[in-house]
């Protein structure tokens, strides 16, 4: 109990110091009130489209997209709900990709972090250069397309979508630094020592300690992935394969192309078309992309905040 | 066995079971470089050729080896007058300001959220700060096209309700220096606040005690003590930030305008040339060898810019 009481004064006495050291409560309400707008800038363009996409076409018709419609409707989401043929696949096809991207990625990355991590490796000046080189030098979208297209075979594949985003060097840089600072070099050495082979050593000890570092490149990579529109921009051409971020990105047409294959209400295609309330369903599928984001990001921020700082601390 | 008596220096330099494991363990990222890192860079000699599908069988590498050799042809049209003045002058200037903001106003805005006495209101706002970081260009577009729509934008609807005639936003270049500029500092802004921020805490408090107690007022700690110290840490995003001046952000430039043409005087930088090269134009070559300059002197300008920074201050430099 006694020594519970000393750490909280111990914890304290900082404060109290700090509190003599610092601005004026005038500069403390100008600086918070600045930081409020910043963050209400932030905040209110995604709230915006949320408030826009319940809004009833009427009210649109009537005020155009205003923070207070003056009708409430969820047709935008009942449509999106009659095409689930087309928005479930967009959604399919972003999960998996999501999920395959951040698998793959997180093994390549951690495995090469890990081998630079080891200065006793013998290729380790020639990973270095490996990993080094990319981060200063490419070859250019023309070059990078031709390749794709004509060299890996890959266009029009889901692998277009995975593989370019699995290793970034920046990320290798950050694995290469946690490995070094937080395992501890005895271990291996006595793993080593008892006869366990690399990858033993590495899957069995080296990696269920790592968490919070695959924690952090696994969120980097989840978020790379369901953020990514340039890849499907680039090289997907087929319209099943297309994820949400390519269905949002291809709106206009899609919400004709959709109103075209409109046979799921039993009304004419054109009248449907036209019932179709274009804009709040636009502003529908976008919520449909941030939502997941706003919900799994701020438990996730420090995990960001750690893994950016680490990457940043100089060697 | 005999291997055991040897110095120790000797035996490490031995290949040992030990790396061919570790080899194997790396092999699929090896892989993975050598397929989506180098061979692009190889098919970048297409900046010198000009390239044609000679034989559609065959892979890239076998045409582009075929095509002839054209030299410096296809670098000509960005230094001659027109398109290829406009988006370097574009790209520069862009990035430019970019770079300056993007060091000045986290700094600032670190700098001040450090002082606020409600650290955990800090915390909330810069949770909040840092979302649009997570928010892809296709999404943002739409951000934006809630306000600038013409019909039904709330911009143009507030500005009726003024009085005032409305603005078609898609079809006005003027105004969108200030929006592009304005976009990529709020999505920058909160991945730019960590960094420094953490360097701030890192700061021994006992300075500020010392500073405070020998008459330092809150603005002379600030810049006595906490810029000076963040000084490393700047230069390295200065540097990092350099190697970007030849870079455009393509999603700014091409999704949020929605691919206006009207807007292009503003909006063709360097991505969305080379975009607009290998989608429209039957010749992919102008356009690779602007992806060449841009590698080249990106890779230059980090380079220089670091041997600078060690001339000046030999700690700041980070290669």
């Amino acid at each position: 109990m006694a020594e519970k009481i000393k750490r909280r004064k111990a914890q304290k006495e900082p404060e109290v110091e700090s509190k003599i050291n610092r601005v004026k409560p005038v500069t403390n309400i100008i600086f918070s009130a600045v930081f409020a707008i910043l963050a209400l800038t932030c905040v209110i363009p995604a709230i915006f489209i949320v408030i826009i996409s319940f809004s009833s076409m009427e009210s649109i018709n009537e005020i155009g997209y205003s923070f207070w419609p003056t009708s409430w409707s969820l047709d935008a989401y009942r449509y999106l709900w009659n095409n689930r043929t087309m928005i479930g696949t967009a959604f399919l096809v972003s999960v998996f990709v999501t999920i395959g991207g951040t698998v793959i990625g997180l093994y390549l990355t951690a495995a090469m972090g890990y081998a630079l991590s080891r200065s006793s490796f013998k290729l380790n000046k020639l990973y270095t250069i490996i990993v080094f080189i990319p981060m200063v030098f490419g070859g250019g979208l023309v070059s990078t397309y031709n390749v794709y297209s004509s060299m890996l075979n890959i266009k029009d594949t889901i692998w277009v979508l995975i593989l370019p985003l699995a290793v970034s060097s920046f990320n290798v840089i950050i694995c290469k630094t946690f490995f070094k600072t937080t395992i501890p070099q005895s271990i291996l050495e006595s793993a080593e020592i008892d006869g366990a082979s690399q990858m033993r050593t590495y899957f069995t000890i080296v990696l269920p300690i790592s968490k919070p570092l695959l924690a952090t490149i696994g969120i980097l990579l989840s978020f790379s992935y369901w953020n990514d529109w340039f890849l499907s921009l680039m090289y997907i051409s087929d319209a099943d394969m297309y994820s949400l971020q390519a269905v949002l990105m291809n709106v206009e047409k899609n919400i004709e192309f959709l109103a075209q294959n409109a046979n799921t209400m039993g009304a004419s295609a054109a009248a449907y078309a036209l019932s179709m309330p274009k804009e709040p369903m636009r502003m529908a599928m976008a919520v449909l992309i941030v939502t997941p984001i706003a919900c799994v990001y701020p438990f996730f921020q420090q995990y960001f905040v750690s893994g950016l700082t680490i990457g940043s601390v100089k060697e | 066995m005999s291997n055991e008596k040897q110095p120790k220096h000797k035996k490490r330099d031995r290949w040992a079971k030990r790396d061919t494991e570790l080899t194997f363990l790396t092999l699929p990222t090896v892989i993975w470089y050598i397929c989506f890192c180098y061979l692009p860079m190889f098919g970048i000699l297409m900046a010198f050729k000009n390239y044609r599908v000679i034989d559609g069988s065959k892979t890239f590498f076998y045409n582009l080896l075929k095509s002839k050799w054209t030299g410096f042809k296809n670098f000509e049209f960005l230094f001659s007058s027109g398109s290829g003045a406009l988006v370097v002058k574009l790209t520069l200037l862009y990035n430019i300001v970019f770079i300056i903001l993007g060091i000045v106003i986290p700094v600032c805005l670190s700098l001040m959220m450090s002082q606020l006495h409600h650290k955990r209101y800090g915390k909330v706002c810069q949770t909040l700060m840092f979302l649009p970081y997570f928010m892809s260009w296709v999404v943002v577009t739409y951000f934006v096209f809630a306000f600038l729509s013409p019909d039904k934008g709330l911009a143009n609807s507030l500005l009726a309700k003024m009085g005032k005639d409305t603005i078609s936003w898609y079809q006005q270049p003027k105004y969108w220096p200030a929006i592009l500029i304005f976009l990529s500092q709020w999505k920058g802004m909160g991945y730019g606040m960590v960094v420094y921020l953490a360097t701030i805490t890192g700061i021994d408090n006992t300075l500020y005690e010392a500073a405070m107690i020998d008459g330092a007022t809150k603005f002379q700690q600030a810049t006595k003590i906490t810029l000076p110290l963040m000084k490393s840490v700047i230069i390295m995003m200065f540097i990092l930030a350099m190697g970007g001046l030849v870079r455009s952000d393509f999603g700014l430039f091409y999704q949020v305008t929605k691919a206006s043409d009207s807007l292009y005087t503003v909006t063709e930088t360097i991505d969305v040339f080379i975009y607009k090269m290998i989608k429209s134009q039957p010749n992919p070559n102008m356009g690779s060898a602007a992806a060449f300059l841009q590698s080249v002197v990106g890779c230059m300008l980090i380079l220089l810019s670091n041997k600078i920074v060690k001339k000046v201050d030999k700690d700041s430099a980070i290669i």
